[in-house]
């Protein structure tokens, strides 16, 4: 028995190879059966895909002690999804209480840096209260926590971003709530464990590993396994076990719902191209959703390249990864060649985490989704472009995202648009950059060291 | 569960536990236990002394000298822990053992070695893995590799039987024993998906945890075993949170077995010396090795 489909043959942990064609038609000739590299054809909605798996990705590989609760979840949300009730309470707080729907901005003075000649737009999930898209999950997940009877919540962050937002939702819905940070996190993100503080949770800084968002996984795992029967682990991203990949999914897919009808009103047309940058994957998720059953419309995922894939050091799974299994799900993995997960890098936190979420590991097998990295310095750039150019500060995540739209935009241009028209993007501004304010003072050295030691307890307000 | 189609793989349905094409193939641990529980003309039967420690740790030849020495000091099966840089189901004291192995160069093939040179120390050898690192070598390689090396079977703490394809098959092929868990959570479905699936015997967890010491072994150990004895497990032995032989005592009273690992780990963390080490840890392990031997196991309680 193979869980994961009946045609796919075993693989042998090396990556696949890059840039096989996208889900190849089935009149083409077919490579034999004993392939490793045969893509699975999707040839329903994609938008619709439900897991376990998504092609060969996806599981549970947990401990069977969370499977009950995996379980509980699966049905739990199930439910929820189809009851008008849960879903109406849900759009209220995205209306009168995350600032829903947030605008889809023009930003031209940005767009003549990307191509003169190509319209670009950005999504402002920056805009949504606690400063980015993870609000929109968090709140979903809390309700269902509500629903199931629990009365605990645990969490991981990286940088800070879903932390607060478990935090705040915990003081919204009455819940307790631990977050677990990895040490070297909770001291760049000094700020952001206050915010937790102040909005009541427990900051836990996890001191095994390498003190980092992965290593705070394992803890929130393993506090899971001791705590299951009243305690939800929110996970904040489209990774982990069944059902978080789709769940999770499925509660940003309003961030692309919004920007489709937003951008359709707006230029009468869908996007030529929609980008994001991709960490665990969810705000790409999000807004990729609404597209992916449209072929017209090129979809790019953006990930961290750090100092250049030939360093080493980066977070670029689809580029230096390979298939695995890491963290209750099997995706792409940063691992050396035993399976041991390599430690990540990149200027941004938020992006600097060794596997990615099993959906978007099949949407680049399949091809649907363009994944190229993105180097810190080139974020930078981008980063700093926005500021100058448009007034908006942009998460450093979100900064992968438009230096992205700077490297793609003159192919774009010279595909230029059936109808001859303008090329349009549309760029997920996944979070704003007010939690990066020191880290890019320092990069662009604005501030001197002793300065920034200081500047997460004052510049960043 | 699934509303879409994927192409020319059929989404796979709900997994479901394929029942094990055991029959055919002998189980080495299973045999062992059984042997043990049956005891002999000059011995009770008994449960048995499932003894855990990490490749690696201090070093790799220093492992391989403590495992041999846990077996002389009454370890009946050896659980052997590959190394891995995410141990979710491990607490801290075997988490820092692990990281101090992989910190000193510990490799995947370190383990075959280890498997190697202490099969014939006594005790059948489990390794006892999370499954990336299995995964990454090759499921089928690693099952013929690690009989080829002379091991048992694996212990899999992050693998369910539901996405165990390949390992079921590959374990059949090299005629290796395979460990999963069950839970104090797991529904008389999944115990009975579980047992049919495990082959040696089922590890139940004592308690909802991690891996490390505690003052009581969990209330619904017992009741677990009974459990999943009665949806069909021939053997069940308990593990989590077992560290003296007052706990061993007690657990072997109703278990086919004990599973020690966070003590005999700190027997060794704790030493000044490698060799200070391996006193201590045959200390700990005569205890607990005592701890089976006395223990008040019902007359013919051998079900």
């Amino acid at each position: 028995m193979t869980p994961h489909g009946t045609a796919t043959p075993v693989r042998d942990g090396r990556p696949t190879p890059e840039g096989s064609p996208a889900g190849a038609g089935a009149d083409v000739p077919t490579t034999p059966p004993s392939a490793a590299s045969t893509p699975v054809r999707a040839t329903g909605p994609l938008a619709t895909q439900t897991g376990p798996y998504f092609g060969d990705f996806g599981g549970r590989y947990v401990p069977e002690a969370l499977i009950a609760a995996l379980d509980e979840l699966d049905a739990a949300y199930h439910e929820a999804r189809d009851d008008p009730s849960f879903q109406a309470e849900l759009a209220r707080l995205h209306a009168t209480y995350t600032g829903r729907p947030n605008p889809l901005t023009e930003v031209p003075r940005f767009a003549a840096h990307v191509s003169p000649g190509v319209r670009v737009f950005l999504k402002r999930e920056d805009l949504n209260h606690t400063g980015s898209h993870k609000i929109n999950n968090v709140l979903g997940q809390a309700l269902l926590v509500k629903r199931m009877g629990k009365t605990r919540v645990i969490a991981e962050t990286g940088a800070g971003q879903h932390g607060v937002a478990t935090a705040t939702a915990a003081a919204l819905l009455d819940l307790e709530c631990v977050v677990y940070m990895g040490e070297e996190d909770t001291q760049r993100q000094a700020l952001n464990v206050a915010r937790m503080q102040l909005l009541g949770a427990t900051v836990v800084p996890v001191t095994t590993g390498s003190r980092t968002l992965k290593d705070a996984i394992n803890e929130a795992l393993r506090d899971w396994v001791a705590s299951v029967d009243r305690t939800h682990y929110l996970l904040g991203t489209v990774t982990g076990p069944h059902p978080f990949p789709e769940m999770v999914r499925d509660f940003h897919s309003v961030i692309g719902e919004e920007a489709r009808a937003q951008v359709l009103d707006i230029t009468g047309g869908l996007p030529d191209a929609v980008l994001a940058c991709v960490g665990g994957g969810s705000n790409a998720m999000g807004i990729f959703n609404a597209f992916l059953d449209e072929p017209g419309v090129r979809l790019f995922g953006f990930e961290a390249g750090g100092h250049g894939i030939s360093s080493g050091l980066h977070a670029a799974r689809f580029s230096g990864g390979s298939p695995g299994v890491l963290q209750g799900t099997r995706s792409y993995v940063l691992q050396d060649e035993d399976g041991q997960t390599r430690a990540s890098h990149s200027v941004s936190a938020g992006l600097d985490y060794p596997s990615v979420g099993p959906e978007h590991a099949w949407l680049h097998e399949i091809g649907r989704v363009d994944y190229r990295p993105v180097t810190d310095a080139e974020a930078m750039q981008a980063f700093r472009l926005l500021c100058r150019t448009e007034g908006i500060i942009p998460a450093i995540e979100s900064a992968h995202a438009l230096a992205g739209a700077l490297a793609v935009g003159p192919e774009l241009l010279a595909a230029g648009r059936p109808d001859g028209g303008e090329p349009v993007l549309v760029i997920n501004l996944s979070g704003r950059g007010d939690k990066d304010v020191a880290t890019a003072a320092a990069w662009f050295d604005l501030i001197d060291d002793e300065e920034r030691l200081h500047a997460g307890e004052g510049e960043q307000l | 569960m699934s509303t879409a189609v994927t192409g020319d793989a059929p989404a796979a349905p709900a997994p479901s536990v394929v029942p094990a094409a055991g029959a055919t193939v002998r189980s080495r641990t299973g045999e062992h236990l059984d042997a043990l529980r049956a005891g002999g003309p000059d011995r009770a039967g008994r449960a048995a002394l499932v003894g855990y420690l990490p490749v690696g740790f201090p070093t790799v030849p220093g492992s391989v000298d403590a495992v041999r020495a846990m077996v002389d000091a009454g370890v009946d099966v050896v659980e052997l822990g590959m190394p891995y840089s995410d141990p979710v189901m491990d607490g801290p004291l075997i988490q820092r053992a692990v990281e101090a192995a992989l910190a000193g160069g510990t490799k995947v093939r370190d383990t075959l070695a280890a498997v190697e040179a202490t099969a014939d120390a006594g005790a059948p050898v489990l390794v006892m893995t999370y499954w990336n690192l299995v995964l990454r070598y090759g499921v089928d390689a690693f099952a013929r590799d690690l009989a080829a090396a002379g091991g048992a079977g694996l212990i899999t703490p992050d693998l369910v039987p539901d996405e165990a394809g390949e390992w079921l098959a590959a374990s059949d092929a090299h005629g290796l024993d395979r460990v999963f868990l069950v839970a104090p959570s797991s529904s008389p479905q999944r115990l009975a998906s579980t047992a049919a699936a495990s082959r040696g015997f089922v590890y139940a967890a004592s308690t909802m945890g991690v891996t490390g010491e505690r003052a009581s072994v969990g209330t619904g150990a017992e009741g677990l075993v009974a459990q999943t004895r009665a949806a069909g497990a021939a053997r069940v032995c308990v593990g989590l949170g077992v560290s003296t032989g007052e706990q061993a005592a007690q657990v072997a009273a109703f278990a086919d077995g004990v599973i020690v690992g966070s003590a005999l780990v700190r027997a060794l963390t704790d030493a000044a010396t490698p060799a200070a080490g391996i006193t201590a840890l045959q200390g700990v392990v005569a205890g607990l090795a005592a701890g089976v031997r006395g223990a008040h196991r019902p007359a013919g309680g051998a079900a």
